[in-house]
């Protein structure tokens, strides 16, 4: 008796803890249907009407179509370039041992302690001298370079486990270190691929300092720089800026809530091995 | 037969050499040229008076750092980010840990509770600030209005104090549920047969916590610290959007001061000795504390 109302409490006490969880977005939701006035005056309740005003002004003012295709090239460019680049790097400096690839291994790990801003101004110079600054492929490149650390660690922590036994019974066959890549290790990569996907999702989309720091033309601006210009030029738009924030939320939410089975899996696993 | 072995050799070293390029280049070309070379420009640059804009650059030898030692702004961000990461790293675990606890001596409803704790880790840190932003100064006012609780109407992100836990707060808020799913996942392979051995022994739930799952729990301990310690010394977008440094500077963190001096007064030579001490500080207090936890843990 006493252990079912032990378990009452908590869940009592859990669903309050969510829904404390998600009141901001609850505000934000219904705020974005508000208008600036209402949202003052009547913040936790029912807007009056469902105008999608605000979406429409958003979606003119600050140019939210063009911002949201930018985030979406620079996202998945990023993550195309990231999962193959580092799968193939992961595989090789584990299933070939050399001092060289212990060395490699290492330096991937200790980079990912600097921390940004130690990099982030020299990293504008680098790209204006090849040329590549306020250019989305720039700021694609650069997230090839911040990105490949974790994701060569993820594989090579899952590549670890799996016997290599499949993959030299393919070279034996005589299958090419590349084909063996392609046709056997890489399917084998699936959920750990589709941990590092949503995880890079959320850091990319989400990120404000890279991209604003490489894209300074606001036909380049990505989500969250076209959400800071509400606040800038236009005085704290919070009607705008909540209507803004629902849009960006969205796809992101999408992908998390489709894949959170890998994601939860692959944090646990993940940090469960180091 | 000599001249056959050789070029059989010298064909496979090919080879090898083929492969290496082929699954190590491309990453290795972007790792090196952005990473590296970064890194190797930003211990060139401390060493100059670079503003950022122009080509002039002038060696200034150790100038920068002796200015960092004396500069009051920057270590006032770094006494912020220290007591920002104390408060927000230990409620991050003790708040994750209870939760995992809490939602492990669950059956049903598992899946809901984890999902919407860790939700808000998906979004922007940046975007979240100005929400966050707004229910400080206008959310919380109505609450205290409704309740009575004059805990919500004072000037959260007015004074220094509350704009502090302002931050704390809301930071908990988004990584809690990281932490927790680490947690959640370390309770799972404490063994239950050690756990129903205890019960027969007459453990109590409390007894059963503290002896049994917390020692078993280190491992996560150990990445969940490291974590919630790179998180919170790195903290920027939600800091720059929710307070901006305000007010008066008191809720500035190390990496927004580094920001400012780059991008706002224009001294790039000067924010790069800034960034690197700052590198050398987080780098020291990872390494301590991977040290320190990963002693503790227990082996079965």
């Amino acid at each position: 008796m006493r252990r079912l109302i032990g378990k009452i409490v908590t869940c009592l006490i859990l669903t309050v803890i969510a829904a404390i969880f998600l009141l901001p977005f609850y505000i934000t939701l219904l705020g974005s249907f508000k208008s600036y006035q209402e949202i003052f005056l009547n913040i936790f309740g029912l807007p009056e009407s469902w105008s999608l005003t605000n979406y429409t002004e958003v979606v003119q003012k600050i140019d939210f179509l063009t911002a949201f295709r930018n985030s979406f090239v620079i996202t998945a460019g990023s993550l195309c370039g990231i999962v193959l680049f580092s799968s193939m790097t992961a595989y090789r400096l584990l299933r070939i041992r050399t001092r060289l690839h212990r060395a490699l291994y290492f330096l991937f790990v200790a980079s990912m302690v600097i921390p940004f801003p130690a990099l982030m101004l020299p990293l504008v110079r680098i790209m204006s001298t090849i040329n590549l600054y306020n250019n989305l492929l720039g700021v694609i490149f650069a997230y090839y370079g911040f990105g490949t650390a974790l994701a060569v660690v993820l594989f090579y922590g899952f590549l670890k486990t799996v016997p290599a036994s499949m993959e030299e019974a393919a070279m034996v066959d005589g299958c090419s270190h590349i084909g063996t890549f392609f046709r056997i290790v890489m399917p084998m990569l699936k959920p750990t691929t589709a941990t590092l996907v949503v995880l890079d999702i959320i850091w990319i989309w989400n990120d404000y300092l890279l991209p604003a720091i490489l894209l300074t033309r606001t036909k380049l601006h990505t989500v969250p720089l076209a959400i800071s210009y509400l606040f800038d030029q236009f005085n704290s738009r919070w009607d705008l800026a909540m209507a803004a924030v629902v849009l960006c939320i969205v796809p992101v939410l999408i992908v998390f809530l489709a894949f959170q089975k890998y994601i939860i899996a692959g944090i646990a696993t993940g940090s469960v091995k180091g | 037969m000599d001249k056959k072995d050789l070029t059989l050799r010298r064909s496979k070293q090919l080879r090898f050499l083929g492969n290496e390029l082929f699954f190590l280049g491309p990453t290795l070309v972007f790792f090196v040229g952005i990473i590296l070379l970064a890194f190797a420009l930003s211990i060139g640059y401390s060493f100059t008076d670079w503003n950022g804009v122009t080509n002039e650059v002038h060696f200034v030898g150790l100038e920068n750092f002796k200015k960092l030692l004396t500069d009051r702004g920057y270590w006032n961000a770094f006494g912020f980010t220290f007591r920002y990461a104390v408060a927000a790293v230990i409620l991050n675990n003790v708040l994750g840990l209870i939760l995992a606890l809490m939602i492990t001596s669950l059956k049903r409803g598992t899946n809901f509770y984890r999902t919407t704790i860790f939700i808000p880790y998906a979004m922007s840190a940046f975007v979240l600030g100005f929400i966050w932003r707004f229910i400080f100064i206008k959310g919380f006012p109505v609450i205290g209005e409704l309740t009575g609780l004059s805990f919500f109407s004072q000037k959260w992100l007015g004074t220094p104090s509350t704009a502090y836990w302002g931050l704390v707060i809301m930071s908990v808020w988004k990584h809690v549920g990281y932490v927790m799913v680490i947690y959640i996942a370390g309770l799972a392979t404490v063994p239950e047969d050690i756990l129903e051995a205890s019960c027969v022994d007459g453990a109590t739930a409390l007894q059963q916590i503290f002896r049994i799952k917390l020692p078993m729990l280190m491992p996560s301990v150990t990445v969940c610290l490291f974590m919630s310690i790179n998180w919170a010394f790195n903290i920027f977008d939600m800091n720059l959007s929710m307070t901006a440094g305000g007010p008066y500077n008191t809720t500035m963190s190390v990496s927004l001061n580094i920001y400012y001096e780059a991008f706002k007064y224009f001294k790039n030579g000067y924010a790069t000795a800034k960034a690197l001490l700052f590198f050398l500080v987080v780098a020291l207090i990872s390494i301590l504390q991977t040290r320190l936890t990963s002693k503790r843990e227990v082996d079965l």
